[in-house]
This record gives C-alpha cells, structure tokens and sequence, in this order.
C-alpha cells in the first residue's frame, strides 16, 4: 500500500473555530482520516514541536495554518512548517487577512498588555508586572514568546501557497479546498479556494435589492425587526455581501442577519474596508455635510465594521505607530 | 465603431522595450532639472532599451528621435518626460501612430508644470524626476493597446436662454443652416436687455436694436422657439445630446392665439390686480396678459394663480367669447413633454440682479421712494409702466435723484466682485434721469470704472452735462431730518472721501444700482448639463483666456452673463464665439472620444447593483436575464465613480486600470 499522503494542522493566534470546522466536517471527516496520515495537530493529537522538527525537509503534503501571527512562537512555528511542507495553506480569516486579532493593530503592545495586565476593572496585580521574555526564578532562566507589535496574516511572515476563507470557513469550503488539494490538478499558487465573485451572487435574496439604493440611516440588526426576505443593505443593515467573496452560501444572511465580511475580498480588491466604505459613501443619500455626517454617525464602528476580518492584510495594515515604523515588530 | 480594446491582448504580449524621453524645455525644465542625470538614471531602469534627452522634444527633430528609435531599436513602449499632458500629449501620440504603434503605449511624466516650475532646488528636483520617470517606465509596461472611438455629431443644437445673448446665438446657428432649438423659462424671449430704453454708451434705443432680433427668432425656419419651457433632463455625450424640455402649459393653443389681445381686453377683471413682473412691480397686469408689447412669441399666457376660472371653476369666462372662434383658450392645458435629439448646446442663462433688501440701511422695501436700477428702467421706458414718466410714487416729479453705486457690488458683506456694468448705466440712467425731469442727479460711486469703447468719454459727458459725483461708499438713507432742508427728503450720509467729510444730501428719488449675480438655481442647471461653477456660482469656462466659451463638457458652451457679469457688446461677441464653437464642431461631422471607459467583467461582477445609480451618465443598466450589470461604453465618459464604487472591483478602466495605477504608486515610492 502506497504511502498516504501527510497533513498537518496548525493553530496561531485563532479562536479555536477553524479546529471546530475541521471536526464540523462529522461524517467527512472519516474520509479524510483515510486518505490522509495527520502527523501533526497539537488540538487533538499528541505530537509535539520536536516531532515535527524531526522530520525531513517537504515531507508533509498540506500543513493548515490557522490564526494570525502575533507572537514569535507562532512565527517560528509557521517557519518550521513552511520548511517541513510541500504546500502551505491558510486556513480562516485570520491566517488569510489577520482576523479579528489583527483589530488589535488599532493599538500596539504597550497599550494592549496594559488594558490587559493593569487597567481592566477585573485585574488585581499590584506589583503591575508585565508578561516579559525572560523571568529568572530559583537560577533558571524561563523563555516566553515575544509579543509583536502588529499582527500579521500568515503571507506576510512566510510563502503562502493557497486560502481558504471564512471565519470559520464552512464545511462545504473546506471540503471542496481538500478535495482541490488532494486531487491532480493545483490552482495557481496563491490562489482563495473559494469562487472569485461577491457574495450577492448567491444570496438568496438578490433579487429583492433594489437598483437604486441608497442610505438615509445604517440600522444595527438589535434595532430592527428584520424581513426575512428583502435585501438587508435595502432595509439599512450594513451587510458586506457586496465587498465579500461567495462560497458561503450565504449563511449569515440566510439566519436573517447581514454578512460581516469573513471571506475577504475577490482577488481583484487589495482593500476590503477601503471597497466597500467606497461603496456605501457613495450611495448615502445627504447632500449637505451635516446630513452626511447624521448618516455616518450611525455606523458606530467603521474600523471594525468594514475591516473586521482584513485589516492586517489591508492597504492600512496597521494604526501608524509613533516614532520609526521599523518598530512594526 | 472600432472595439476600444482588442480582443486577447495582454496576453503573449511581447516584452516591453521601453524608450525614455528626457526633455529641456529649453531651460524652463533643465534650469531646475540635471536632465543628463535623470536620463543616465533611467537608462539603467528594468525594461528601458534607450534613454535620451533633448533640448526641445516637441520639436520636429525631437519628435523624430523617439521615431528612429521605435523603428531602429524596436521600442515598444513610449515614456515622455516634459510638460503637462494636456499640451502635448496629442502630440507624441501621433508619434507613436505614425511609428507604427499603438498611441497609448505613451507615459507622459510632467516635470515642468509638476517639478522645474513648482521647486527651486536643483537636486531635489532632479530627485523627484527620478522617481516620477521610474514611476511611469513601470506603469507604462503594463499599459494595453486602446483605440479611440469616433462618434457623429448631430447638427442639431439646443440654446438654453433667450436673452440677447441666447437670441444671438441662435440666429447665428440658424442664419447657418443648422436646426437650433431656443428654450427660454419666461413667456417671451428678450430677457433683461428688453427691459431697458436705452443702451450705453451709444443711446439707442434697446428696443429698436433687439426686437427685429428676436422677432427674426420667432419667423426663422430654422429656429424652434419654446418659451414658457425649461430643461428637465439631458443624457448623452457631445454630438449627441437627447434632451427632455417640460413646456408649461400657458393655457393657450400657440398656433391658434394671433396675439389680438381682444382676450386681455376682455378679461372679467376691469383693471389688472397683479403686480406685473415684467415691470417688476410698477404696474398691475390681469390674469390673462401679454409680457410686453413687442413680445415674442406674440401670445397671451393665463396665470392660473389669479384667473377666476381655475381658482372658483365659475367665471363668466369672457375672454373664451373674445377668442370666438379661434378657440385659443384651453383652460384643461397641462404641463407637456418634449424630446430632442442635438449634438450641441449654448448656455444663456443669463443673471439676476442683486437683491437690494439685502443692504437695508439703503432702506429699499421701507422708503418708497428708493428703487432699483432696473425698476428706473422700466420707469424711463416709454413702454413701461409710466410711459417713459420719470416719476415717484406719488406721481410727481423728482427735483433731485441720488444713484447709489456698487449695491451688492465690490463688499466684503454680500459680493465681492465688480459687476462690470454698473457704472456704466448709472451714467445712462443720470443722463436720462436729468434729460427727463431736469433733476439734480448726485453719483455716489466707489471707483469709476468704464473701460469700454467710448465709455469713458461718455463718463466725460456726463460731468460735462453737470451731474454730480461724490466718491464715497454711502453709508445710509433715511428720512431723519436734521435740518429743515432735509424735511420729507431721503438724506444719503456718505463720506466723500476727495474732500474728506461726511456730506448729506437730501433727495427726493434713490436709485440703487444694484449689481449682477448668478440665477438663483444655477446648482440645479449646472448638474442638469454637468459643468462646473466658479465658487460664486457663474458657469466656469474651459480656460479663462484661451477656451472661455468652452466649458469641461464637450459640446456644451456658455455665452453672456451666466460666465460673469457682462454688458451687451460683450454678451453678444460671446454668443457668437460659442455659436462659432457648436459650428466647428458640427462641420467636422465627427469627434474623437478617448477611449478611457469603464468595463465590467460579466463573470467577475456579482450583481449588486451598487454601481447602477451612481452614473452620472445613465451608462449602467442591470441586465435582468443574467442579472449583472453592463456598460454602455458609448454613454460611459470614463469618469471613473463606478470603477472606485464596486465593491468587488469587477469595474476596471481603460488606461485607468489596478495594477497599471499601484504600479505607477510602487514605482514612485521604490526609491533608488
């Protein structure tokens, strides 16, 4: 019997919800443990970092890579199995664009660890230490990951050969990235294992959005009685179908609320947030700049709203840092 | 129509083999640019085979350097480091044309107008060039081969104004040929130069000098006068204009009313209860009304607000009787809706007058004895209201007149610009003022301003005649006496500031030589034909000393005072510039458009519609069967809203397109 081909999964700075998808594939997921030998998956299988450090050079067939980077254990990670894998894939938001984590790039370490560590009403530390490198303690030296300044997607620590998208990516996604992965013919590298057009397309209510929209007021879905059927944008919900990529089905939508941007933008988009704020601005009703402003002040949080899954890997990338940029890291 | 893109291009293409065109500009680049620098510089860029620079690029020789290359050295790709593109980018098209490749395989980088003229030092500048030059070499490679599309131009044109200036153009057009279609707001044409008796500086009589014009209008075969009619809508592109006209029903049948007026005889009402616009004001005129007598088109207009008939539903209607059997009047008239199809379009729009109220220490609405200039028109208008009666309210004569100069003119609180005529018919109405009652007539002017031809003589005269003039911005009129002369006068305070003191001057009369602004919907017109305004709203002209007819749309001019404030000479030179403008461009029967429009993906877009009412040229339409959206590359002018506004970025744009721009951006901020 030929040898079954490698796989690998991997989790950075992530929720936990792309080892969910991975398991939500129920039945499928026996396939997938037939076709496939996992040699290593630290969720679910005991295999350690030495293990993978002992094998050769390009062995594994696909390692999946979930969850941003944002510390130097995740990136040395990511090195490793870039080194030990013939493919690397990114798998959910935040490996593809830097996720929810990379909303952090609002801020930068300082300010994080010490909402974290010293501001929060729930801390009690009164000394004030702070997670550190090195901590010396009865004459051994303990080593802890640096935390990054800025969180980074996957591709911009280390060569990413495909995507898959979502947060998390749904089973139907993953199973047809598998099946793309295993089969003969690869797509172009670099390639999101996922169709190239916006999430419209396949929305079940595409028929119901007018020709003329436009905005006198974004509701949030809380204030709101939403009709199960016509299109939210048409009824004021700030929904990023338009901005987002198909492969979904839709499902936010079809649970009667607006999509939230987690498959990225199509290839042809460098800046999610950038297309779809483009987008709606330009559809606001106001002509006079108070009026626009009345209209603007009811999405109350652009930054997450419009960049929740992408803004690491943005044109914006991160909030300006004072001082020398060089101190991304 | 040639396809803007060819089919399959990008692809196989062969690599780009760049040449670099470093041009001196005599010393106006390479007085502030090391030319030799940059060209050494950019010979040394991926993909550049020769690098050169020469004293004047657009010169002939210059020119047949890059064609030498293109044909010795085989470049493909053309960058041109000299002035801005709008001088001469044509130009080094037709070189590539004539080299036998695809004219948009040109980059322009301007280093005059954006780096030689606009820095002073020498090696930043040279720096910068470096990095625009690198900028446009890696834009360049990318750049696909376009072909421009020409469309015909319908020999139609529509005026829109049928003041002297509109009137002028029309007839020029018509006297021409060409089928012109003249829109005018108001029941008549004429506009304010029918207002007036007499002109400056000459003094003749307006009404002599413009009404066989505009009753040439109403006769020409050439011309489709709709009066009482505005613009509602306009789609299209130069040469092709489809415009939507609301004619306002003035509940008459024009072809069947002979202007006989036995109507306005008629009428129930025995003597006019409505203030008359024409006269503004100084005279009452019935429901049933004709403007003025030498009106054009010479046909009554119902006014619905006051006719019995449409306010009750019960009126003895004694003007139908009148009418008998020509059956003129048609009181269920509605408003109507027509279609025309031109190629291009003159604005004569016209202006208002500044609103004197606005200065109410002038006490215009409170004294009844201050008026504006053009109420004194009408006034010494032997047509007007008076019949040519200088007179007050009270029907006597004023022994002394007080014309106040530069009201909404030249101040800080409302304009601030100099309306240009004003001092000129302050003069003709002094003349005329003093001619009529033998007044004392007293000038209160700013500046005296009449650069014209034999203006300033007529300014000669009038000193001459014995008019007065104090220089001085007046401060105030009132009625409060000081002194028993003063009694039951208006007193003006000003400070006469050639012999420094404050006088007053009791007069019986105060005219207010109010100044010219825009028409108060001028937004409205000004996005119904896409063009621009200056910020005080007049129509904004291509250029101000080289295209001021023309304006950023093709095939749309402007004519008069809706440009500015303007006098009739002026106007009328205008309304033939423009007219001159639509001719020559009809006469070349066709017009190049660039090929810069937008294009959808059909598989890429996902049929969100965002695109759809964003066009400001009605370009996208939603194509229910596929449920996607199209371009109609025709209507589209490569404005670029769409392309930004899809969310999906399935709109790209010729020339315009993603990566040849984030290649231009990489390229600039690569630095060396």
């Amino acid at each position: 019997m030929p040898e079954k081909p490698k796989v690998a999964f991997y989790w950075c700075a992530s929720c936990g919800g792309c080892e969910e998808a991975v398991v939500d594939l129920a039945e499928a997921i026996l396939d997938v443990v037939a076709a496939v030998d996992i040699v290593f998956w630290p969720v679910a299988l005991d295999f350690k970092r030495k293990d993978v450090e002992a094998m050769p050079e390009g062995s594994i067939l696909v390692s999946f890579v979930n969850g941003a980077i944002r510390t130097s254990e995740q990136a040395d990670m990511a090195h490793l199995l870039r080194s030990k894998s013939k493919l690397l894939v990114a798998l959910g938001s935040c490996s593809h664009l830097g996720g929810i984590p990379g909303l952090a790039n609002l801020f930068d370490r300082e300010s994080i660890l010490n909402a974290v560590y010293l501001e929060s009403p729930s801390t009690v530390n009164p000394e004030g230490s702070l997670p550190a490198t090195h901590h010396k303690d009865d004459g051994h030296t303990v080593e802890l990951p640096r935390f990054y300044n800025t969180v980074q997607a996957l591709d911009q620590v280390v060569e990413v050969d495909y995507y898959v998208p979502g947060c998390p990516p749904t089973p139907r996604i993953f199973r047809t990235a598998l099946q793309t992965l295993l089969g003969d013919e690869l797509p172009a590298k670099g390639t999101v294992l996922a169709p190239d057009h916006a999430l419209c397309d396949e929305c079940p209510r595409k028929d119901t959005k007018p020709e003329r929209l436009s905005f006198v007021e974004f509701k949030r879905p809380q204030q709101v009685l939403i009709d199960e059927q016509e299109c939210l944008l048409a009824q004021g919900l700030l929904c990023m179908g338009p901005a987002t990529r198909a492969g979904c089905e839709a499902l936010c939508v079809r649970g009667n609320m607006p999509c939230s941007g987690c498959c990225g933008p199509t290839s042809r988009v460098k800046d999610q947030g950038a297309k779809i704020l483009s987008s709606l601005a330009s559809l606001v009703e106001g002509k006079e700049e108070a009026e626009i402003d009345r209209i603007l002040s009811t999405i109350p949080d652009p930054a997450g709203t419009f960049y929740r899954y992408s803004l690491p890997a943005s044109l914006l990338h991160r909030k300006k840092l004072d001082g020398c940029h060089c101190k991304n890291r | 129509m040639p396809e803007i893109r060819s089919p399959g291009d990008g692809a196989n293409r062969e690599p780009p083999r760049v040449g670099v065109y470093v041009c001196h500009c005599g010393t106006n680049i390479a007085g502030t640019v090391d030319v030799k620098a940059v060209t050494e510089y950019a010979a040394k860029l991926p993909g550049v085979v020769v690098s050169r620079d020469y004293k004047y690029m657009c010169s002939d020789p210059g020119q047949a350097l890059i064609q030498q290359d293109i044909s010795e050295h085989n470049v493909n790709r053309v960058v041109v480091a000299s002035c801005s593109p709008l001088l001469h980018e044509p130009t080094f098209r037709r070189v590539l044309s004539r080299a036998g490749i695809n004219s948009f395989f040109l980059q322009m980088v301007n280093i005059r107008e954006h780096v030689s003229w606009v820095h002073l030092d020498k090696q930043a500048a040279t720096e910068k060039t470096k990095d625009l030059v690198r900028a446009a070499v890696r834009r360049v490679s990318l750049h696909k081969p376009l072909q421009k599309r020409r469309v015909p131009i319908n020999p139609n044109v529509l005026v829109v104004g049928g003041g002297i200036a509109g009137i002028h153009a029309a007839l020029t057009l018509a006297d021409a040929g060409k089928q012109v279609y003249l829109v005018e707001r108001e029941p008549t044409i004429g506009g304010h130069m029918a207002k007036f008796d007499k002109t400056f500086p000459t003094l003749d009589c307006a009404a002599c000098i413009l009404t066989p014009k505009m009753t040439s209008v109403g006769s020409h075969p050439h011309i489709t006068l709709w009066t009482y009619s505005e613009i509602v809508k306009v789609e299209g592109y130069v040469g092709n204009y489809k415009v939507q006209v609301k004619r306002k029903p003035r509940y008459i049948h024009e072809d069947l009313c002979i202007g006989c007026q036995e109507c306005i005889t008629a009428c129930v009402y025995k003597e006019g209860k409505t203030p008359d616009q024409f006269n503004l004001g100084l005279s009452k005129r019935k429901p049933v009304y004709l403007p003025f007598p030498q009106a054009v088109p010479q046909k009554v207009v119902i006014d619905p607000e006051t006719c019995i008939q449409f306010k009750s539903g019960k009126c003895k209607k004694t003007c139908v009787e009148a009418c008998g059997e020509r059956q003129a009047i048609d009181f269920t008239q509605t408003e109507k809706f027509e279609e025309i199809e031109v190629g291009t379009i003159i604005l004569a729009t016209g202006f208002k007058t500044f609103d004197a109220s606005r200065h109410p220490y002038y006490g215009y609405g409170r004294y009844p004895n201050v008026y504006t200039s053009l109420e004194v028109e009408r006034l010494i208008n032997a047509a007007g209201p008076t019949g040519g009666e200088v007179v007050l309210r009270d029907g006597t004569r004023p022994k002394s007149v007080g014309i106040i100069h530069c009201v909404g003119s030249r101040d800080a609180n409302t304009n601030r610009w100099c309306s240009k005529v004003c001092c000129m018919y302050s003069l003709k109405l002094a003349h005329l003022i003093k001619e009529r009652t033998g007044a004392e007539v007293y000038n209160f002017y700013i500046d005296m301003r009449t650069p014209g031809k034999g203006y300033e003589e007529f300014y000669d005269r009038l000193l001459d005649e014995g008019v007065h003039f104090v220089r001085g911005r007046v401060a105030e009129v009132s009625d409060w006496a000081v002194h028993p002369s003063e009694e039951g006068k208006l007193v003006i305070r000003a400070e006469d500031t050639l012999a420094a003191f404050v006088r007053r001057i009791p007069v019986d009369m105060v005219v207010l030589s109010v100044g010219l602004e825009p028409q108060a919907d001028v937004q409205e017109v000004r996005r119904l034909f896409n063009i621009s305004c200056s910020t005080e709203g007049w129509f904004l002209e291509r250029h101000p000393k080289l295209a001021p007819v023309s304006t950023f749309t093709e095939g749309v001019y402007i004519a008069g005072a809706c440009q500015g404030p303007k006098d009739i000479p002026d106007s009328v030179a205008q309304a033939g510039a423009a007219a001159a403008e639509a001719l020559a461009l009809i006469d070349a029967q066709f017009v190049e458009l660039e090929p810069y429009t937008a294009f959808i993906s059909e598989e890429e877009c996902s049929g969100c519609k965002s695109c759809i009412p964003l066009c400001p040229y009605q370009a996208i339409s939603f194509v229910e069967d596929k449920k996607k959206a199209a371009i109609n590359e025709v209507l589209c002018k490569g404005c670029g809203t769409c392309v930004a506004a899809c969310p999906s970025g399935s709109i790209q744009q010729n020339f315009f397109e993603d990566d040849e721009i984030f290649e231009e951006i990489e390229g600039v901020l690569a630095y060396a």
